[in-house]
């Protein structure tokens, strides 16, 4: 079991109030993925959870049970740092069993779960090397490996992948990802890649300012964002925003069209401009077209866009695929 | 970018400055030796410009046939190992102290280092006149308050007085570099243990005092070669007298107060010989700490 709710749960560093009240359910088994700007409180909020920060009021429940003041070792979760907090003067194999001797689980049956861990992980031909002698990514997984033995209700990864490079990044997010199906314990990862959280996440919770500002199923919060934040936070390359006559034309303060929904022809279309700089991923074209009268977009064209620097082009935005905003940056339904 | 040229213009600049250490180094070290084999009285009328007698081994037999040469190297371990250990848990204890956040803490860390700017003959004296007096110390005033006899410090327990007195000027130095250590802890490892469900000692003991092992060992390292040879401390306090004559001591004795130099050169080979002794273990420890 590891159901974690969080009741009106504020915190504050002196007079400075960095979590407002806040309520958050999360299911059992669920992957969820706070996922916001550096400094929205993502790891904050995941702090309080885990124990390493008491709340200023409010409750944390773990499975029904009143967790508020429960110190950290006995909540039943298990942490993975972003340094990874290894311990370097102990082998991999102590780095791991670590929490089993601190729990007085004997000998036998601590090598046993080392193992099992260890084999999930593939360490099991670096168990006697100490931290210092391991790449990031064998660092990274002697990290869960160390939260995996001592079985936890559920895992806290603290924006784990930042330390490692890009195609490592991609690896690990596919090996914590599989080792979610295959333990079906509850995750909560912490992180400010909004890629990490759309592909990894059951549910996102998106932080600003400490603020929920939305909740949602990855593909929810990219069909539907409830505001101009969650819409240009989530999706890459960013959601074009639009404000002025073309928006009061919608009857919106500010409408926003995903790069990929605007349609780029040569012959005629909705809006005319001059094509900026072309980046170019194979795969896709990014163009970031003047367009005369609106501002800047950005336009996603698959394969090879042909076009170059200073052309004339014109776009045409699915109307289906418009989102229309009010003054205060909520969605307009 | 070290070049052939570049790297014999190096050696040839830091030559000065090794020949001066070469020589500060071998010409009191080849005198001692010199010296050791020589029968040399200044009293009794031997001088160089007479030419001293040879007598072989005679001064290495004698020195360590005196009755106060066992005892002697027994002060010194005693001495040494008592200050090592005092420094070392209280140091580790002020340190962790020390760096907690807490108000004043830059004077604080001020005062706490102040003892090492403190001579060691000044310090002593403070130390002899000013507590361990057993009329007008303080600490005697605090034994009188309780209705205590004052405690005559210096010749009722000579060595442990002389340990601490010795520690309290220690005792910045170690707490300095420990202090720096504990500094350098990653405060994650601190929380993944807490996770992990070590309670406080259990974080001392498995992550704390390892991280810091390598600065003790250093500690240790360097305050057992300057505590060899301690000397103003014992020669203001108790002249070597209530078993505080380390070998330090003796060798002084042999050469000034007895005369007899070449007596106190054997000694001196002799303090050479335990110095590396020490050294070679120490470079083992620290060299074993701090490959990894």
């Amino acid at each position: 079991m590891g159901k974690i709710a969080l009741k009106h749960v504020t915190k504050s560093f002196g007079t400075t109030e960095v979590i407002p009240p806040l309520d958050l359910d999360i299911e059992d088994g669920e992957f969820v993925v706070f996922v916001g700007p550096s400094g929205c409180g993502k790891s904050t909020l995941l702090r309080l959870i885990a124990g390493l920060e008491d709340v200023t009021s409010g409750m944390i429940e773990i499975d029904g049970n009143d967790a508020t003041r429960v110190p950290p070792s006995k909540r039943g979760l298990a942490m993975v740092f972003q340094s990874y907090a290894l311990y370097p003067h102990m082998s991999v194999r102590k780095n791991i069993a670590f929490p089993l001797r601190m729990a007085k689980v004997d000998e036998a049956e601590r090598d046993r779960k080392v193992e099992a861990a260890a084999g999930i992980l593939n360490l099991t031909d670096y168990l006697e090397r100490r931290p210092g002698q391991l790449s990031g990514g064998q660092r990274q997984r002697v990290a869960i490996g160390r939260a995996i033995v001592r079985e936890p209700e559920a895992f806290l990864f603290d924006e784990p992948l930042s330390n490692l490079d890009a195609a490592l990044r991609v690896n690990m997010r596919l090996e914590i990802s599989e080792l979610h199906q295959s333990l079906a314990t509850t995750m909560i990862y912490v992180t400010h890649d909004q890629v990490e959280a759309m592909t990894m996440a059951d549910k996102i919770v998106v932080l600003n300012a400490g603020r929920i500002a939305q909740v949602g199923s990855p593909l929810e919060l990219y069909r539907a964002p409830q505001n101009k934040f969650v819409a240009g936070f989530i999706g890459s390359p960013k959601m074009n925003f639009i404000e002025g006559e073309e928006a009061r034309k919608q009857g919106a303060h500010t409408i926003g069209v995903r790069p990929e929904h605007l349609a780029l022809s040569t012959d005629g279309g909705t809006w005319e401009g001059t094509v900026g700089v072309a980046e170019h991923l194979g795969s896709d074209t990014f163009l970031h077209v003047h367009i005369d009268g609106v501002g800047a977009l950005t336009v996603r064209t698959q394969g090879e866009a042909g076009l170059n620097h200073g052309d004339r082009a014109h776009i045409t935005p699915d109307p289906e695929r418009i989102h229309r905003f009010d003054g205060d940056g909520l969605a307009l339904a | 970018m070290a070049t052939q040229h570049s790297r014999s213009a190096a050696r040839f600049m830091m030559a000065p400055a090794v020949f001066l250490l070469l020589v500060w180094m071998l010409v009191p070290l080849t005198m001692t030796l010199f010296f050791s084999f020589k029968k040399y009285l200044p009293l009794r009328g031997d001088s160089m410009a007479n030419g001293l007698e040879w007598v072989g081994f005679a001064n290495y037999v004698r020195f360590v046939g005196s009755s106060s040469f066992w005892p002697s190297i027994q002060a010194t371990l005693v001495i040494v190992g008592g200050v090592l250990v005092v420094t070392i848990v209280l140091g580790v204890l002020l340190a962790m102290l020390l760096d907690q956040p807490m108000w004043g803490q830059g004077i604080v860390r001020i005062l706490v280092i102040a003892p090492f700017f403190v001579m060691p003959t000044v310090s002593a004296l403070v130390w002899k006149n000013m507590f361990m007096d057993p009329n007008n110390g303080l600490l005697a005033y605090l034994w009188k308050a309780f209705g205590g006899t004052p405690v005559e410090w210096l010749s009722q327990a000579a060595l442990p007085s002389l340990i601490m007195i010795v520690s309290w000027q220690w005792l910045p130095f170690a707490t300095l570099i420990l202090l720096t250590a504990i500094q350098s802890l990653d405060s994650e490892q601190l929380e993944a243990a807490e996770m992990d469900g070590a309670p406080v000692l259990k974080r001392f003991w498995f992550i704390i005092l390892p991280h810091l092992s390598r600065a003790i060992t250093i500690v240790i390292l360097i305050q057992t070669i300057f505590l060899l040879s301690i000397f103003a401390e014992i020669f203001v306090t108790t002249g070597g007298a209530f078993g505080t004559k380390t070998l330090t001591y003796l060798i002084f004795q042999r050469v000034l107060e007895s005369q007899n130099v070449g007596l106190g050169s054997a000694g001196g080979v002799y303090a050479i010989i335990l110095a590396n002794i020490v050294a070679l273990f120490l470079m083992r420890i620290v060299g074993k700490n701090l490959d990894a």
